[in-house]
Order: structure tokens, then C-alpha cells, then sequence
């Protein structure tokens, strides 16, 4: 079986590498890009939308649609790693469990000292990415990642106890949900005005500034929360066992 | 040499391809699958970058530019960003998938966990 | 106006799932399920009224009111014509019946269950309805992570999981090779829209083909076609019944919609080897899922492979880039979506009285049930062509396009047979005690799956989805032969398309194709339903055959079966290699022109 597995892989991967090969020629060599739809947002971008940073503008305002699919994915995924690992309340404990011991808090300074610098130092950029992705590269996504670490930085300078009361299950799944939801109804912000769902109708301002680019700061704002909440429950899915015998 | 540098983006990207589908192939243990996946994912990354990129443009940030300053194509980059989500969260799927996979069937070996067939 | 319920369709399940994962658990029982069943109802409602607004053309909706400029779009579009409407409302429709079945089929509040359904229709929604490729593959993704997650729910055994996995592992191998795909055709026309593509293709050289082959291998492994079938069969011996029905009713055939839509959205004539390569891509699917759903006798495993077996067909159908063909594959579509998923609901209820869904240990059992049967023996009927369903019309205009292709009329006539068969077999089984009692096909296969809920008399909200599936099936047989086919031809003509979208123009109306008589067509099918049902008898009523007859069969079908079933090894690793080569074949069939 393992011959006939290696095989028809190695006809499969012969016949692919044929077919770059074939296309790659075709390719337009790197550096010498010239398509329509990336120099006219180049072009438009900062005008219209008040938006330094054009990737964000991109993703949260022309293709704010890929981006609120993308948010739900990340919610799926969140939910569906929770259904595949959380105990059930139906679910009897093992009888053959071994006898765990709890891990204690670290007994060094320099973890703690450092994650006491650490903690603060990851939440404030975190927010600030979340909050200039319009202006500078970042936004809601990168800056949710950031945010999210914090609590595992935590998780590991401290004891489980402690990332628990943070990050209590409760509270994460409701800001996930909030996230998720508060980018359709931004999207709503549209047709209650009376124009198309994702239209940005929230004032402009001017570029450079935070507050500006109108919707595109607060689905940042929306998206960094969903992040940050989604990743921080996807941590306490994953050592759920350990919280559960260690809280 | 400028030949050989202007296709080696989509030569890493077609041997990261296939590399990791070997790694697929050829896995026992789910974790490693897992990456493999990840290493796949880095193929189209790389692919769309290549695809994208203009030489001697800068970022597509005008914070600090003058407005019209040539730029690497931004479309490119917002739909990897969209890619990188995608990948991540099916990577903790699978990753979960796995975990619990270990703690019920004892194993991480796909053929050791093989118990649909026909 | 009705365009603006463009985004409703992926707005609302959206929200409610959001609203459901906060509230869920804090929500009587009663209420999370009204909530739930009211945002699918809702949902479908809009697909509905989208999919009548479509009749006279693609209604087109820009997400942000960012419109194109000189022919270029900048923004995301929806472009709603009528068989991805009708796709929508055909998924919505099963939700909603997934969603009632799977009230009383869970002990505890489910929660994630209904947002997880939810995600997939928003998911499977937005997938049919856009006209932009990468947003194609956002959605495709969504609704791909939404069916990982319905398929590994609650898995506590190692069969789930390694179900799951395979699931997740080549789909996502498949929708990496889509991707690429993707980047290779935006390197060539600079867009993402499928009108602007169509426009700034070019000459269709290497880089198009293979960007095309790539992006269709990730569809048709959805599509579990051969050889990116394997998954299929184990992803729904795992699920629970209610997520196999959204998969073997809608999720397959949108993998197939895909690949028709961008064919038809991008190239005005078909490429030259697409016929070729998917005409002989469906046959081997019609074929091999046949002879596996014959061996089988794990219910949902053998109602699985009948889906590849099915999907085969339109596979077939696509191949012919003919309206006709195409109208006939959309009524297939939603004919066997219908009979498919109320066959599903009819497995889920025998596991859920009778407590096992192996075929052989069940002979029997079923006697007391003759309602039960009598629903499950219907289904098998229609799903091997009897009329007047969609399915038949659909099966009827299939065979009529693909004349000249003799074998592929072969396999698509064994498909029907076959299938129908196995149904009929395993009702004449476990519903009438007919039969040996020892399974029809080498290779062991049995399964001690235990249900998946509690015991107990059949409640109402099991039975009415099924019965609604079926009374669906047959009211499905009035569709427009002649509607379906102006809307195939309105799909095949890209120009029209993209006057439409970058230009503005009014959407064009093009003669439908003729139609032919019902008569051969009800030939057909009087054919395929009597050899089926002859086909069952025969199996169940070996042992009185001759035993010259029964050995020559054997001879035969033992060494078939065998070999088939020892390829299906169930690990990850042979999925994925041969994953690669499909990949490659499709690529070379496609290139090599």
C-alpha cells in the first residue's frame, strides 16, 4: 500500500511540477506587475477614503465583504474547536487519571518581572494597531493577534488561576460574538442610510489621523475584538485540562 | 542572473507545493501534517507576493509618501492577509482534531487510526 | 427593490449564529431553535425572491456601491442569476430541515449546532451568489470550515475523528491548489471580477489552463469527484444525520456549480480538453461510485457513495458546456439534493428507532415500521429515475444532450440503476426481512456506530422534514424545462455577462434551447426503475438462483468489490496522493490541448 501511496504521488507531483513549469513561463517576471485593479486603488485609495495604509483600506472597504467572511471563519473555527475539545457535562471523568500535580506559579523573578513589562507593553500596541489601521500597516487583525498574546504571556509567568480570571470563558465567547456581529451591523450602517451594506458613511476626516476613514476604524475596532477574544479562547480550549484541574 | 531572479519566487513557491504535499503523503504523525499544510499555505503566499511585486516601488502606505509615489500592488498583500486568517484557523481545527484523536485512539499515526474503510 | 436582499442572504444567518453563540446556553430550548429556524426561514425567503427577481437576467448588487470605473471593478459584486439562486434556496431549504431534525435529535440545547449550521448556509449563500473569484473562495472556506466543524461535532470515537480529519485535511490540500489557481489567473488578467476577467484573459495559454485546472481541482474535490472522492464516504459516516444531508444535498453539487459558473463566466468557447478530461472524470465517478454504494452496508456510506455516484452525472453534464446539458444538471441537482437529503433523514431514523444503521444486522428489524419503509422505498424509487421529479427530468435531459457519448449514457443509466438498487436492497433488508443474512460484498465493513441519540419512537420533527424533502421532490417535477434551459444559456455567454456588470447593458435574452419529449425520456426511466427494483430482487433472492449464476456473478463482482474497497484505506496519506494526481491529470488534460 505504501508503494502504491508513493507512487502515485510521485506521478502526481511530476505531472504538477510539469504544469508550473509550464505556466510559470507564462508568468510575468517578478518585479514587472502592471495590473489594473492594484494601481487604480493605488491611485484612488488615499483620496477617497481618507486612508493612508491602502491594504487596510482594501480590506476593510473596497473588499470589506472578503473580510467579514474571513471574521467568520476565524468565529467557525473558534466554535468548532470548542465543540471538538471541551468536555461535555455528560462525560465522565477517567478512573485511571493520573494524579496531577499543579503547576505552581513561576518561582523566578526574571519570568515575572518580565512578563510584568511584557503584558502592558503587548496591550498597548495591540490597541494602537487595532486603532491606526487605516493610517499605518496593521489593523484589526494583526493588532487582535497582539492583543491575544497578552493573556497567554500571562498564562505562562503566572498561574492558571490567574489567566483564568482575565480571560473567564464567559467573557470571551461574548466578545467574539460581539465582534462577529458588530461587523454586520456597521455593514447595516449602509442600508439604513439608504445606500448598499458595507457602504463607509461615516464621516472622513483626514488621512493621518486615527479617527479617520469612517467605518474602516471601527470594523477595525469590531475585528480586533472578535481576534483578540477568538484566539484567547482558542488558548483556553487548548489547555482547557490543565485549567480545569489546576482552577 | 536577473533571469534566474526573476522566476526563483515562483520556483520556492512551486517547490514549497509540492514539499508540502509530500509531507502530507508521507506523514505518521498528525502534528506534522498539520505543518505540512502550513507549508502549502506558504507556497501561495509566497506565489501572491511574487505575482505583486514591482521593483524600485516602495509600500503601499502613503503616510509618509507623497501621493502617487509608484507602489507594490496592495491587493496582493489584503488577500494574503485573508489567506493567513483561513490557514491559521483551519490549522487550529485540525490541531484539535488531533488532540483529541490522541487522547481517545492513543496515537497520532494516521495508519494507526485508520478504522473507516471500504 | 429585490436586489436588496443581496445581503441578507449572508447577513442574517450570519448574525443570528453570532447571536446564538452568545445567548445560546442562556436561551430556553424553545427559543434558540424558533430563533434559529426563523433566521434559515428568512434566509430562504430571500434566496427565493432573489432566484424569482432572476428570471428576466443576473440581478447585480455592489457591496459598498463601489461600482466599476472604465471597466475596471474595484469592489465585490454580487451577480445573482438564477442557478446560483436556485442553489441558495435549495440549501436554505435543507437547513431549515436539518435545523427541525435536529431539534429533538440532540438531548442538551445545541447551541453551536445551529449557529454551525447557520455559518455553513451563510457560507454556501455567498458562494453562489458572488461574482468575484476570491470572494468565491472566502465563502468556499466558510462553508468549508462550518462542514469541518458539523462533521466532527461531539466526535468522541476514533472513527469521527479520522472522518473529520480526512474531511478537513484534502479538502483544505484542495482549496491551497484553488488558491494557486487564483494567483496564477490574476497574474494574467489583473482582476478578481469574473466579468473583468472574462475581458482581460487572453490568449489561452499555458498560464490560463492551468491556472483554470488548479482552481477547478479545489471544487471538485468538494465535489468528491474521482479521484478526490475519498473523503466523502468517511465524512459522513461520521457527521451526524442532520449535517449529512446540507452535505450530500447541497455542499457536493456547489463544488459542481463552481466549476460551471466559471467556465461559463470566463470563456465564451469551451477550452478544447474540458470536455475530454471531465467527460472521462464523470464516467469513472458514475462508475466507481456505483459499484461502491452496491458493497456497502453501512446505510450512510452506501447513501455516500450514491452521492458520488450522482455527482459523476452532472459532472457529465457539465462537461457538454451545452444549455441543455446544463439545465439538464440543474434540475438533476435539485431533485436528487431533495430525495437525497429525505433519504438521509430516513437513515437517521432508523438509527435513532432501531439503533444501528449496519444493513445486515438490521435484517428485519424494521418489520414493525411500514411507514418507515414505505418512506425509504419511495426514496430509493425516485433516486433511480422514476418520475415526476426534477431528478427525472433532469436524468431525462441528460441522456438526450449526451447522445454520441454512448458510455457516458451507459454510466449515468448504471448510476441510477445502481443506486436505486442498493436503496431498494437495504429497505427489502431491514424493512421486509428479505435476504440472506450475510452481507452482498467481501470486505468485512460492518459497524456497531451507535446512535447518536437516545432510543425511542420516531417524534414529529423527524418525520416532517422527510416527508416535506419528498413532497419537495415531486412538486420539484413542475419546473420550466424551457425556463431552466434560458437560464443555462444566459450562464454560457460571458460577453452578455460582462456588458451586464461593467458596462450597464440591460441582461440579454437568449432563445431557449429546443425541447424535446417527455416520451424517451419516460422510457428511460421505466428502464432504470425496473432494473432496479429487478436488480435488488435478484441480490436479496440469490440464493434461489442457479448455482452456475451465482457463481459466474461472483467471479466477477468479488474480486471488483474487493479490490475497490482495499483502495479505500481510509488513511489521510493515499487521499492526499491521490489528490496530487488528480491535480495532475486534470492540469495535463487541460494544457495539453
Amino acid at each position: 500500500m505504501k508503494a502504491l501511496r508513493l507512487l502515485l504521488f510521485a506521478a502526481g507531483a511530476l505531472g504538477l511540477a510539469a504544469a508550473f513549469v509550464g505556466a510559470g513561463r507564462k508568468l510575468p517576471p517578478v518585479g514587472s506587475y502592471a495590473g489594473a485593479y492594484g494601481e487604480v486603488l493605488n491611485a484612488v485609495a488615499l483620496g477617497e477614503r481618507r486612508a493612508t495604509d491602502v491594504v487596510s483600506a482594501v480590506n476593510f472597504d473596497y473588499r470589506g465583504l472578503d473580510t467579514l467572511g474571513e471574521e467568520f471563519i476565524l468565529f467557525t473555527s473558534v466554535l468548532a474547536v470548542a465543540t471538538i475539545l471541551r468536555r461535555q457535562e455528560d462525560e465522565e471523568d477517567e478512573e485511571d487519571e493520573p494524579k496531577w500535580e499543579p503547576r505552581k506559579a513561576p518561582e523566578s523573578d526574571a519570568v515575572r518581572t518580565l512578563g510584568g513589562v511584557l503584558v502592558p507593553l503587548m496591550v498597548s500596541f495591540g490597541l494602537y494597531m487595532i486603532s491606526h489601521g487605516a493610517v499605518s500597516p496593521g489593523g484589526g487583525f494583526q493588532g487582535g493577534l497582539v492583543l491575544a498574546s497578552a493573556p497567554l504571556v500571562v498564562y505562562l509567568c503566572a498561574t492558571a488561576k490567574t489567566f483564568l480570571r482575565i480571560a473567564p470563558p464567559g467573557l470571551t465567547r461574548a466578545g467574539e460574538s460581539i465582534g462577529a456581529a458588530g461587523y454586520v451591523l456597521i455593514g447595516c450602517l449602509g442600508v439604513l442610510a439608504g445606500k448598499t451594506f458595507l457602504e463607509n458613511v461615516l464621516p472622513l476626516g483626514t488621512p493621518g489621523n486615527a479617527w479617520s476613514s469612517g467605518t474602516i476604524l471601527f470594523l477595525n475596532l469590531t475585528v480586533g475584538l472578535a481576534v483578540a477574544a477568538g484566539f484567547t479562547e482558542l488558548l483556553s480550549v487548548f489547555v482547557e485540562e490543565v485549567l480545569r484541574r489546576e482552577a | 542572473m536577473t533571469d534566474l531572479l526573476s522566476v526563483l519566487p515562483y520556483a520556492v513557491a512551486g517547490w514549497l507545493l509540492l514539499w508540502g504535499l509530500y509531507g502530507i503523503v508521507t506523514s505518521k504523525n498528525l502534528v506534522h501534517l498539520v505543518i505540512c499544510l502550513v507549508v502549502m499555505q506558504s507556497a501561495t503566499y509566497v506565489l501572491l507576493l511574487a505575482i505583486g511585486y514591482k521593483s524600485g516601488a516602495v509600500a503601499p502606505v502613503y503616510a509618509d509618501m507623497p501621493p502617487g509615489t509608484p507602489a507594490v500592488d496592495p491587493l496582493v498583500q489584503a488577500l494574503m492577509l485573508t489567506d493567513i486568517v483561513v490557514e491559521a484557523t483551519v490549522a487550529a481545527l485540525l490541531l484539535a482534531l488531533a488532540v483529541q484523536a490522541h487522547e481517545r485512539g492513543g496515537s497520532l499515526d494516521p495508519a494507526r487510526l485508520a478504522r473507516l474503510k471500504g | 427593490m429585490s436586489m436588496q436582499l443581496a445581503p441578507w442572504t449572508v447577513g442574517v444567518p450570519l448574525f443570528f449564529a453570532a447571536l446564538l453563540v452568545a445567548l445560546g446556553e442562556k436561551l430556553p430550548r424553545l427559543v434558540a431553535d424558533l430563533i434559529a429556524l426563523l433566521a434559515g426561514g428568512v434566509t430562504a425567503a430571500a434566496c427565493a425572491l432573489l432566484f424569482r427577481a432572476a428570471r428576466s437576467g443576473p440581478v447585480v448588487y455592489w457591496f459598498g456601491g463601489i461600482r466599476p470605473r472604465s471597466g475596471v471593478s474595484l469592489g465585490i459584486d454580487f451577480a445573482i442569476d438564477r442557478m446560483g439562486a436556485g442553489l441558495a434556496t435549495l440549501a436554505a431549504v435543507l437547513v431549515i430541515c436539518a435545523l427541525l431534525f435536529s431539534a429533538r435529535y440532540f438531548e442538551k440545547p445545541q447551541a453551536s449546532f445551529q449557529a454551525l449550521l447557520l455559518a455553513f448556509l451563510a457560507g454556501i449563500c455567498g458562494f453562489a451568489l458572488t461574482g468575484d473569484l476570491f470572494d468565491l473562495f472566502v465563502f468556499f472556506e466558510l462553508m468549508s470550515t462550518a462542514a469541518f466543524g458539523l462533521c466532527a461535532y461531539k466526535s468522541r470515537e476514533v472513527g469521527p475523528l479520522q472522518g473529520a480529519i480526512n474531511f478537513a485535511t484534502t479538502n483544505t490540500a484542495g482549496a491551497f491548489l484553488t488558491l494557486t489557481g487564483i494567483s496564477l489567473l490574476y497574474a494574467r488578467t489583473g482582476a478578481l471580477n469574473f466579468a473583468q476577467m472574462a475581458r482581460s484573459m487572453g490568449p489561452h495559454d499555458a498560464l490560463v489552463l492551468v491556472g483554470f485546472a488548479l482552481v477547478c481541482t479545489g471544487f471538485l474535490v468538494k465535489a468528491a469527484v474521482v479521484p478526490f472522492h475519498f473523503w466523502l464516504a468517511d465524512a459522513h459516516a461520521a457527521a451526524p444525520t442532520p449535517a449529512c444531508i446540507i452535505f450530500s444535498g447541497a455542499m457536493v453539487q456547489a463544488g459542481l456549480y463552481a466549476v460551471a459558473r466559471l467556465h461559463g463566466a470566463l470563456f465564451a468557447a469551451p477550452l478544447p480538453g474540458f470536455r475530454p478530461a471531465l467527460l472521462g472524470l464523470g464516467i469513472a465517478t458514475c462508475a466507481t461510485g456505483a459499484l461502491l454504494c452496491y458493497a456497502q452496508r453501512h446505510l450512510k456510506r452506501l447513501l455516500a457513495f450514491s452521492t458520488v455516484s450522482h455527482s459523476g452525472a452532472i459532472l457529465c453534464g457539465i462537461a457538454l458546456v451545452d444549455p441543455s446539458a446544463y439545465a439538464g444538471a440543474a434540475l438533476y441537482v435539485v431533485g436528487h439534493g431533495c430525495v437525497k437529503a429525505a433519504l438521509f433523514l430516513c437513515a437517521g431514523m432508523i438509527l435513532h428507532r432501531l439503533g444501528s444503521v449496519d444493513e445486515v444486522m438490521l435484517h428485519g428489524r424494521g418489520v414493525r415500521l411500514p411507514w418507515l419503509g414505505a418512506l425509504f422505498a419511495l426514496g430509493g424509487l425516485l433516486l433511480a429515475g422514476a418520475p415526476p421529479t426534477a431528478l427525472f427530468l433532469g436524468d431525462s435531459m441528460l441522456d438526450h444532450a449526451l447522445k454520441g457519448h454512448a458510455v457516458a449514457r451507459a454510466a449515468l443509466a448504471l448510476s441510477s440503476v445502481v443506486t436505486g438498487a442498493a436503496v431498494l436492497r437495504a429497505c427489502g433488508r431491514v424493512f421486509l426481512g428479505w435476504g440472506p443474512r450475510e452481507p452482498d460484498a467481501p470486505g468485512g465493513g460492518e459497524t456497531d456506530e451507535e446512535p447518536e441519540t437516545d432510543r425511542g419512537p420516531i417524534p414529529w420533527s423527524m418525520w416532517l422534514p422527510a416527508v416535506l424533502l419528498l413532497a419537495l421532490a415531486f412538486a420539484s417535477g413542475l419546473v420550466s424545462r424551457e425556463a431552466a434551459g434560458r437560464d443555462a444559456a444566459r450562464m454560457l455567454d460571458p460577453h452578455a455577462f460582462a456588458a451586464q456588470i461593467l458596462d450597464g447593458a440591460p441582461p440579454a435574452l437568449p432563445a431557449p434551447p429546443p425541447e424535446e419529449p417527455l416520451g424517451p425520456g419516460l422510457l428511460h426511466a421505466a428502464g432504470t426503475v425496473v432494473a432496479a427494483a429487478a436488480l435488488a430482487g435478484l441480490t436479496l433472492g440469490r440464493k434461489r438462483l442457479p448455482q452456475a449464476v451465482r457463481g459466474a456473478v461472483a467471479s466477477v463482482w468479488s474480486p471488483a468489490a474487493a479490490a475497490l474497497r482495499a483502495l479505500h484505506t481510509g488513511e489521510v496519506g493515499d487521499q492526499v496522493a491521490w489528490l496530487t494526481l488528480g491535480a495532475a491529470i486534470l492540469c495535463g488534460a487541460l494544457a495539453l490541448r
